[in-house]
């Protein structure tokens, strides 16, 4: 099926996600896979996670004793 | 009784450590790193201010040094950019972290509440320790994204890059991270 994807497409389409626009089939592509998959949204989360990690991480607040 | 207090000059070269940390994570050349950090330094005793605390400092200081990097990073681009071959190991990371059907080899797992774990000082040690694992030039090039927070457009007009590879290289990096920290982050019950 055309909308069909895979973990492993679906897990690249959330990363590419972080640096690009997705087109609107991907978008499509992505929202059904998650819909039905228990596995991806654990993936996604891990993403979104890294996400805002580094957003501290940049800050550099982590780093102050005091 | 409250300790003297520092003068600009030592509150300065108090920051060095710190500096050095991220030149060398962005540069992955101990020399440029250096070079850097003291162009920073020296920039910054030119032009003492006053600031109401460290953190203040810090957040100057590496605004001063995301600058000399950068300038770095544009005149050793090609050396910075050397494409990592495709013996960097991503085709071996993508047949360990998914099956032949598609699926994942092993699913991947809560690590916590963004807020909370994923805040840590814990997180943000293994998260940096993951990052300085990445090949030289693709952790170069995710620095750009990540920590001198560049556009991919200008990421890839600063170091001559396609687009297509530009994206390669960020998605190596980001499925490589959070390989890294699924395996190292057991902070999570």
């Amino acid at each position: 099926m055309l909308l069909r994807r895979t973990c492993k497409e679906t897990a690249a389409l959330v990363i590419a996600r972080e640096d690009r626009a997705l087109s609107l089939a991907d978008r499509v592509a992505l929202r059904l896979h998650m819909a039905v998959c228990t596995t991806c949204p654990v993936f996604e989360r891990q993403i979104a996670g890294m996400r805002q990690a580094f957003a501290r991480w940049r800050k550099g607040d982590h780093d102050d004793p005091g | 009784m409250n300790p003297p207090a520092l003068s600009f000059q030592n509150q300065v070269a108090e920051q060095r450590t710190y500096l050095i940390r991220f030149a060398r994570l962005q540069l992955r050349n101990d020399t440029w790193a250096e070079d850097c950090v003291s162009d920073t330094l020296l920039a910054a005793l030119a032009k003492p201010q006053s600031f109401g605390n460290r953190s203040q400092l810090k957040t100057w200081l590496t605004g001063i040094l995301k600058h000399k990097v950068l300038d770095t990073l544009r005149t050793r681009a090609r050396e910075a950019t050397l494409a990592d071959d495709d013996g960097d190991g991503s085709a071996e990371l993508d047949a360990l972290v998914f099956k032949a059907d598609g699926h994942f080899a092993s699913a991947p797992t809560e690590w916590g509440n963004p807020e909370q774990e994923l805040g840590s000082r814990q997180f943000m040690q293994m998260l940096e320790s993951c990052v300085e694992k990445l090949p030289s030039s693709m952790g170069r090039i995710f620095l750009m994204r990540e920590w001198l927070e560049l556009s991919t457009d200008e990421i890839c007009k600063e170091l001559s890059l396609t687009s297509t590879n530009l994206f390669v290289q960020l998605h190596r990096a980001r499925l490589r991270l959070r390989e890294c920290v699924e395996l190292n982050w057991l902070g999570t019950a």
